[in-house]
C-alpha cells in the first residue's frame, strides 16, 4: 500500500465507508422493524467490519516492515479465539453433556 | 499464619520415609560438598545469574534428567505394584498419586525441559546469533521452570500429592472430592512453571524471527530452528488457555468459587475442555521440536540435505493449525453429539497426513545417502517404525465410536507411551549425543550409547506392547490392581520385566554421562560429525560470544556449502569488531525463590502469608523497571586471544571423529 501521491486517498475512503457503516448500523437499530436478536446480530457484524476497515484504512497494518506479519498475528489471533470461545459454547452445548 | 504444620510432613509408609531420608541426605551432601569445594561462588557467578543460552540450556538438560529419573522411578514403583495379581505394595491411594505425578512430570518436567534446553543451545546457533532476544528474560523463564518444578516434587513428602490424575479432571480434582492439599499443588506449581514456558515461547518467536544472520531468509532455515518457531507459536496460542484454567481451579479450591464444581451452577466438563484446548496442542509443542532433531540428525548421518524441505515446513505449519481443532478426541465419551465427534474425528485422523508426509520425507532423505551408524542416527532410525505404532494405534483411537470401546484402557496408555517416547525421548536422546561435543566439548562414548539405545529399545517395546493386547483385553487404566481370574498377569507380568530393561539403558545413559565427563578425549573437532548448520561452524565447547563474526548465509545447509568452498575456518582479523553482550543477573533467580515461596504457602492455604510472600515479586518488577544495565563490551583483543587457541589447535574441517 505505497501511496505516491500526496493525497490521502485511503483515510478519505475509509471515512467515508465507516460514517456509512455507523448510519446503516443506526438506521437498523432505530427504524428496522425486527427482532432484538437480528439487530444484534447485524449491528455486531457491521462493527467487526469498520474494525476491519479501520485496521487496514486507518492503522496501516499491512505497511512497514512488519505489514505481513501484523496481518499474519491477527488472522491467527482470530482463529484461535473463534476455536476456543466458539469451539467450547459448541462441544459444551451439543449432546448429552449439556443435559 | 494458618498453617496447619501436622499436615505438612507426610509420614507412616516406609517408602515415603526413606525417601524423606534420602532428600535430607542428598541435600546436606550438596551442601557440603560446595562449601568444602569452595564452590558457591563459582556457582553463583557461572550458572545462578547466568543470562548466557547454552548454559541456560544445560540448566534445562540437566533438570530434565534429574526428573526423567523421577518419573521413571514413579513408573517402575507402578510396574512394580501391577507386576503379579492383588498386590499389596502401594495401596490405592499411593498409587493415585504416583500415576499422577509421573503424568504431570514426564510431560511438563521432563520432556519440556529437555526439549526446551535443546532449543535453547541449539537455535541461536544455528542461526548465527550471540543470544536469544531477550537474554535476562531466558534466565527468568528457567528459573521459574524450576521454581514450579521444585515446588510440585516436594509435593510427596510435603503435604502429599495431587491424585487426581495428570489430567486433574473436576469434580474430583474439586474440593468436595479431594478435599486435602496436594491437587493445590497442581494448580499452583503448574501455573509458575507456565509462566516460564509462555515467556520462552514469546522469546523465542523473537529471537527467530528478528536475529538471523545476514541472508537466512526463513526457507533457509534449518529444520530445528523451523520447528522451534512453529512450537513457540502454539505455546504462545495454547498456554495462556492453561493459564486461565488453572487459575480458575486455583479459584475453585482455594476461594470457593464454582467454575468447574457440580452444584451451584459450575461445569466440570469445562475443566476437561480447557484443558484440552492445551492439552492437545501440548503435545505437539514436544513433538514438533523432536521432529526437527530427528531431520537435522537424519540429513547428517544420510550425507544429504534434508528431502523434501518445503514440504516438511508445510507439514509443521499443518500440524500447528491442526493441532488446535481437535482436543475432543480427549473426551469423545463425554458424548457431546453425533456432529462435534465426527468432526473432531476428522480433524484428527487429517493429522496423519502431515505426519506422514514427514515420514516419508525421512525415508526419502535416507535413501540412496551413506547413512553413518552412530548412537544418534540409530534413535533416530528406531523412531520411524515405534512412532509409525503410535501413530496407526492413534488413527484407530481416531474413530469416536471405536474410541467408545479403547477409551481409559491400556491400549490408550500403550498408544500415547509409543507416541511419546519414540517422539520425544528417542529424539532427546538423539539430540544429546549429536550436540554434546557442542555442548561440552567432548563426546559420549558410543559404544555405551549403543549398549543405552538397545536396552532402551527392548525395554521400551517389552514393557509397552504387551499395554495394546492388556487394554484389547479389557484392563483399564489408572487401577492400582486386578484379580488372577481377569488372566492378565503374564502380559502385565511381561510389561514388568520391560520396564526393568528400559530403567537399565536409562542407568547406562546416565554411566556414560559420567564415564564421558571422567574420561574421553577433550580435543574434538569443532565439527566431529561433519554437520551441515552453522551450529558446527563454532568453536566445542561454544565460546560465550558464540560467533567472532557473524557469518553470511548464501543457502540451506550454509555451513556444509561454506565447507565446500573452503571458506569456514578462514577469519580475517581485520573483520573482528567488539562484540556487545548482556550482563548476568541475580534477578530470575531472585524471582524462583520468591515465587517459590508464594506457591507455597498458596498450597498451605496460608493467604496472609503468600500475599506478604507476594510483596517480594512486586519488589523484584519494580528492580527490574529501574535496571540500566545495558550490558558490556567484549573487546577485540579477547577476541583473538579465544579465537587463536581453538582455530589453532584444529586446523582443518577434515577433523572429524564420526
Amino acid at each position: 500500500m505505497e501511496h505516491k501521491s500526496k493525497y490521502p486517498v485511503s483515510h478519505v475512503v475509509g471515512f467515508f465507508f465507516s460514517l456509512i457503516l455507523t448510519f446503516v448500523a443506526v438506521f437498523v437499530a432505530l427504524k428496522m422493524n425486527v427482532s432484538y436478536t437480528i439487530v444484534m446480530w447485524i449491528i455486531g457484524s457491521l462493527a467487526v467490519v469498520q474494525a476491519g476497515l479501520q485496521l487496514f484504512m486507518f492503522m496501516h497494518v499491512t505497511e512497514g516492515e512488519d505489514g505481513k506479519t501484523n496481518v499474519i498475528n491477527m488472522a491467527y489471533a482470530v482463529f484461535v479465539a473463534i476455536v476456543i470461545v466458539a469451539g467450547s459454547i459448541w462441544v459444551l452445548t451439543s449432546g448429552h453433556a449439556a443435559h | 499464619m494458618g498453617i496447619k504444620w501436622n499436615e505438612i510432613f507426610v509420614g507412616g509408609d516406609p517408602l515415603l520415609v526413606g525417601s524423606q531420608i534420602a532428600i535430607v541426605l542428598t541435600v546436606v551432601a550438596i551442601v557440603v560438598g560446595l562449601t568444602y569445594f569452595k564452590k558457591w561462588g563459582w556457582l553463583w557467578r557461572e550458572w545462578l545469574t547466568t543470562v548466557d543460552h547454552k548454559k541456560i540450556g544445560i540448566m534445562y538438560i540437566l533438570s530434565g534428567v534429574l526428573m526423567f529419573f523421577r518419573g521413571g522411578i514413579d513408573g517402575l514403583l507402578m510396574k512394580a505394584q501391577t507386576a503379579r495379581p492383588e498386590m499389596n505394595f502401594l495401596d490405592a491411594q499411593h498409587y493415585n498419586e504416583i500415576f499422577t505425578t509421573h503424568g504431570v512430570i514426564m510431560i511438563l518436567f521432563m520432556a519440556m525441559p529437555f526439549l526446551i534446553g535443546l532449543m535453547n543451545v541449539v537455535v541461536p546457533l544455528q542461526i548465527g546469533a550471540r543470544d536469544v532476544a531477550f537474554p535476562q528474560l531466558n534466565a527468568l523463564s528457567f528459573w521459574l521452570f524450576f521454581s514450579g518444578a521444585m515446588l510440585f516434587n516436594i509435593s510427596f513428602v510435603v503435604g502429599g500429592s495431587p491424585d487426581a490424575g495428570w489430567t486433574s479432571y473436576f469434580p474430583l480434582a474439586g474440593k468436595e472430592f479431594s478435599p486435602g492439599i496436594g491437587n493445590n499443588y497442581y494448580a499452583i506449581a503448574l501455573q509458575i512453571a507456565g509462566l516460564g514456558t509462555l515467556m520462552t515461547g514469546i522469546n523465542f518467536i523473537v529471537t527467530i524471527l528478528k536475529m538471523r544472520a545476514p541472508g537466512m531468509t526463513l526457507m533457509k532455515m534449518p529444520m530445528f530452528t523451523w520447528t522451534t518457531l512453529i512450537t513457540s507459536i502454539i505455546i504462545v496460542a495454547a498456554f495462556p488457555i492453561f493459564t486461565v484454567a488453572l487459575a480458575l481451579m486455583t479459584f475453585d479450591r482455594l476461594y470457593g468459587t464454582h467454575f468447574f464444581t457440580l452444584s451451584s451452577g459450575g461445569s466440570d466438563m469445562l475443566w476437561a475442555n480447557l484443558f484440552w484446548l492445551w492439552g492437545h496442542p501440548e503435545v505437539y509443542i514436544v513433538i514438533l521440536p523432536a521432529f526437527g532433531i530427528f531431520s537435522e540428525v537424519i540429513a547428517t548421518f544420510s550425507r544429504k540435505t534434508l528431502f523434501g524441505y518445503t514440504s516438511m515446513v508445510v507439514s509443521i505449519v499443518g500440524i500447528a493449525f491442526l493441532s488446535m481443532i481437535v482436543w475432543v478426541h480427549h473426551f469423545y465419551t463425554m458424548d457431546a453429539g453425533p456432529a462435534v465427534n465426527s468432526f473432531f474425528s476428522i480433524t484428527t485422523m487429517l493429522i496423519a497426513v502431515p505426519t506422514g508426509v514427514k515420514i516419508f520425507n525421512w525415508l526419502f532423505t535416507m535413501r540412496k545417502g551413506r547413512i553413518q551408524f552412530t548412537t544418534a542416527m540409530l534413535w533416530a532410525l528406531a523412531f520411524v517404525p515405534n512412532f509409525v505404532i503410535g501413530g496407526v494405534t492413534g488413527v484407530m483411537l481416531a474413530m469416536a465410536a471405536a474410541d467408545y470401546q479403547y477409551h481409559n484402557t491400556l491400549f490408550l496408555v500403550a498408544h500415547f507411551h509409543y507416541v511419546l517416547i519414540p517422539g520425544v525421548v528417542f529424539a532427546v536422546f538423539a539430540g544429546l549425543y549429536y550436540w554434546w561435543p557442542k555442548m561440552f566439548g567432548f563426546m559420549l562414548n558410543e559404544k555405551l550409547g549403543k549398549y543405552h539405545f538397545w536396552l532402551f529399545v527392548i525395554g521400551f517395546n517389552v514393557t509397552f506392547m504387551p499395554m495394546f493386547f492388556l487394554g484389547l483385553k479389557g484392563a483399564v487404566r489408572r487401577a492400582y490392581t486386578y484379580s488372577a481370574e481377569s488372566g492378565f498377569a503374564p502380559l502385565f507380568l511381561v510389561s514388568a520385566i520391560g520396564s526393568i530393561i528400559l530403567a537399565i539403558g536409562f542407568a547406562v545413559f546416565c554411566y556414560n554421562i559420567y564415564w564421558s565427563f571422567r574420561y574421553a578425549k577433550r580435543n574434538v573437532s569443532h565439527d566431529p560429525w561433519d554437520a551441515r548448520t552453522l551450529e558446527w561452524m563454532t568453536a566445542s565447547p561454544v565460546q560465550f560470544y558464540n560467533f567472532a563474526v557473524v557469518p553470511e548465509v548464501k543457502q540451506l545447509d550454509a555451513f556444509w556449502h561454506m565447507k565446500k568452498r573452503g571458506e569456514t575456518l578462514t577469519l580475517k582479523e581485520s573483520d573482528i569488531k567488539k562484540i556487545h553482550m548482556p550482563s548476568n543477573s541475580g534477578l530470575p533467580f531472585y524471582m524462583a525463590v520468591v515465587f517459590g515461596i508464594t506457591g507455597f504457602f498458596l498450597v498451605f492455604e496460608a493467604h496472609i502469608a503468600a500475599a506478604v510472600a507476594a510483596i517480594g515479586i512486586v519488589i523484584g518488577l519494580v528492580i527490574r523497571s529501574f535496571d540500566y544495565n545495558d550490558g558490556y563490551y567484549v573487546s577485540v583483543d579477547e577476541i583473538k586471544r579465544t579465537e587463536r587457541t581453538w582455530r589453532n589447535v584444529e586446523g582443518g574441517t577434515e577433523n572429524h571423529v564420526g
